[in-house]
């Protein structure tokens, strides 16, 4: 009894004096170079953010923005992966026929699509959420294919001589379900890169208007301001980790409970 | 006239290739309506490659299974199967598995839900319905499968080593349970085992099969009466008799 309290006192001490003697060294590197523009301290850090939160109201527009890039790319990801990955992993011919196509357009990478983008979106929030697209696409539709392609094939049959004859029957309940860890392992990856993609399309001007956390990052780079953008690094980096948290618990506990370990 | 036919059956994997197997050859079995047929033989003689062409899962290389009046080409729940890998669908609950054939007849969720228990309860699993197959042991899943197999009354039931992973007790009731729902639902059934024991306490005929290539070499009438006694004289003789002509296939 006695031990195990102690450990839950540990666990919550080391990562959190981790956390603070980070924030010490970083202060005292801050104050030894003496230059926030190379440089900015913790506290350079800290009094930008609360001019920011008390401010105009940019940094919550930013977010909004920012986010609605991220649902656009995302929601067609979705769509687009898991549907042409069911069918290439299901309809052997449709896999051979589609395949070549895929494996040409996965390896450019999504920041070289950015022009365009441009080109066909204008200076849009579609143009931003296309980069994200095609970033978070291919994970998605990879993931989608293999875990298609390892459906047991015990399963396949035993649900035949249950009854489920049909391929729209055994895809929605047999072939999906069995897929479904290694989709949802293909999303969480998609979520990482289309967030890292997110940054650089909004930097190189596609996305809408004045606001986006990438974008302005990069404006307050122009100005100079790097205690502003350190305050954006945290902001996406801080982000980027909420969602992963929120996805894998609601994976956890909506979807996943049938398997031995989870995510 | 017999209900289950199956007629001059062979089955060659990778015909025609270097590794070609003849897993069956020329087999001819007629089946009576409500028979119990159990078939053993050694590993690798073809006894699951049979079962799974009168399920429907494979094609023959040549031959034909007729069930009454229509050709066996495509698998269909009028023939059930209880597979001898693992094959429980592991994102559904116990219930929801046994229920799953019933769900796809188009029976409503209440009444399916309550014919599942039934078939849980039959194979002791009722305190389990709401798990998640990983959470049973091997022998508990094997038993779910065979409620879903049954959930779902069809009148040919094909059972590939359905008792194997069970314990001395659990497998005499269930084999006792089994006899009991093929009497009161009427079914026609075919049952590997590795077990001479189970063959002649269960069937009414038992099919030995020899090996490369999987033939018929012989078809034991078990005339005893009905519950058998495992430790009668004439129980012995005949699980006797079999072992014998089994040994001879290996010597
Ligand atoms: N899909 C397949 N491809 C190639 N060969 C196969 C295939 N399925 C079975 N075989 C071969 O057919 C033969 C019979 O296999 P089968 O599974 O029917 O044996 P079995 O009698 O059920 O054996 P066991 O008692 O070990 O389950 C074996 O030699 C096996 O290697
Ligand atoms: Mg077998």
């Amino acid at each position: 009894m006695a031990s195990k309290k102690k450990r839950d006192i540990r666990s919550i001490l080391l990562p959190v004096s981790a956390v603070l003697m980070f924030i010490v060294i970083w202060q005292i590197a801050g104050m030894f170079v003496g230059n926030a523009f190379i440089m900015p301290s913790f506290t350079d850090t800290l009094s930008a953010f609360i001019n920011m939160v008390t401010g105009d109201g940019t940094i919550a527009m930013d977010l909004y923005y920012s986010l609605m890039h991220f649902a656009m790319g995302m929601t067609a990801a979705l769509i687009v992966g898991i549907c042409v990955g069911a069918a290439m992993g299901w309809f052997y011919d449709f896999n051979r026929f589609i395949n070549p196509v895929i494996e040409l357009f996965r390896p450019i990478p999504p920041l070289a699509w950015i022009p365009f983008a441009i080109i066909w979106f204008g200076l849009s929030n579609f143009a931003a959420g296309f980069i994200i697209f095609i970033g978070a696409v291919f994970p998605i539709l990879v993931n989608t294919y293999t875990g298609f392609r390892n459906v047991p094939k015990v399963f396949l049959e035993a649900g035949k001589v249950l009854g489920c004859n049909t391929n729209i029957a055994l895809i929605r309940r047999i072939a999906f379900p069995s897929a479904y860890p290694s989709i949802i392992s293909g999303i969480r990856v998609a979520m990482g890169v289309g967030w890292m993609c997110l940054v650089g399309a909004e930097i190189f001007g596609a996305g809408s208007g004045k606001y986006g956390l990438g974008k302005n990052l990069w404006t307050y780079y122009n100005l100079h301001q790097m205690p502003n953008v350190v305050v954006y690094m945290i902001i996406l980096g801080l982000i980027g980790l909420l969602i992963d948290i929120l996805f894998r618990h609601y994976v956890n506990t909506q979807m996943l409970k049938w398997q031995d370990d989870a995510l | 006239m017999s209900y289950l036919s199956i007629k001059n059956i062979s089955k060659k994997f990778n015909g025609g290739e270097a590794d070609e197997v003849v897993a069956l050859d020329g087999i001819n079995l007629d089946i009576a309506d409500n028979e119990f047929i159990c078939l053993v033989g050694p590993s690798g003689c073809g006894k699951t490659t049979l079962l799974r062409i009168i399920a429907g899962l494979e094609t023959a290389t040549s031959g034909t299974v007729v069930l009454t009046d229509h050709e066996i080409t495509d698998p269909d729940p009028e023939r059930g199967m209880v597979f001898q890998e693992y094959s429980l669908f592991p994102w559904m609950t116990v219930s929801e598995n046994v229920a799953f054939g019933l769900e796809m007849k188009g029976i409503d969720k209440e009444t399916r839900n309550a014919k599942a228990l039934e078939y849980i309860d039959l194979v002791g699993l009722k305190q389990f319905k709401n798990s998640y197959p990983h959470e049973l042991s091997g022998g508990m899943r094997q038993r779910v499968a065979i409620a879903r197999a049954l959930a779902t009354d069809p009148a040919v039931l094909l059972m590939d080593e359905p008792f194997g992973a069970l314990d001395a007790r659990t497998r005499n009731t269930m084999q006792r349970e089994l006899l009991a729902i093929c009497e009161r639902t009427k079914k026609t059934v075919l049952f590997v085992t590795h077990s001479v024991d189970e063959a002649v306490f269960l069937s009414d005929r038992v099919v030995i099969m020899s090996a490369r290539p999987g033939k018929i070499q012989e078809i034991v009438e078990i005339n005893l009466p009905r519950p058998r006694d495992r430790t009668a004289p004439d129980f012995g003789d005949l699980r006797r008799h079999i072992l014998n002509m089994m040994g001879e296939q290996t010597s």
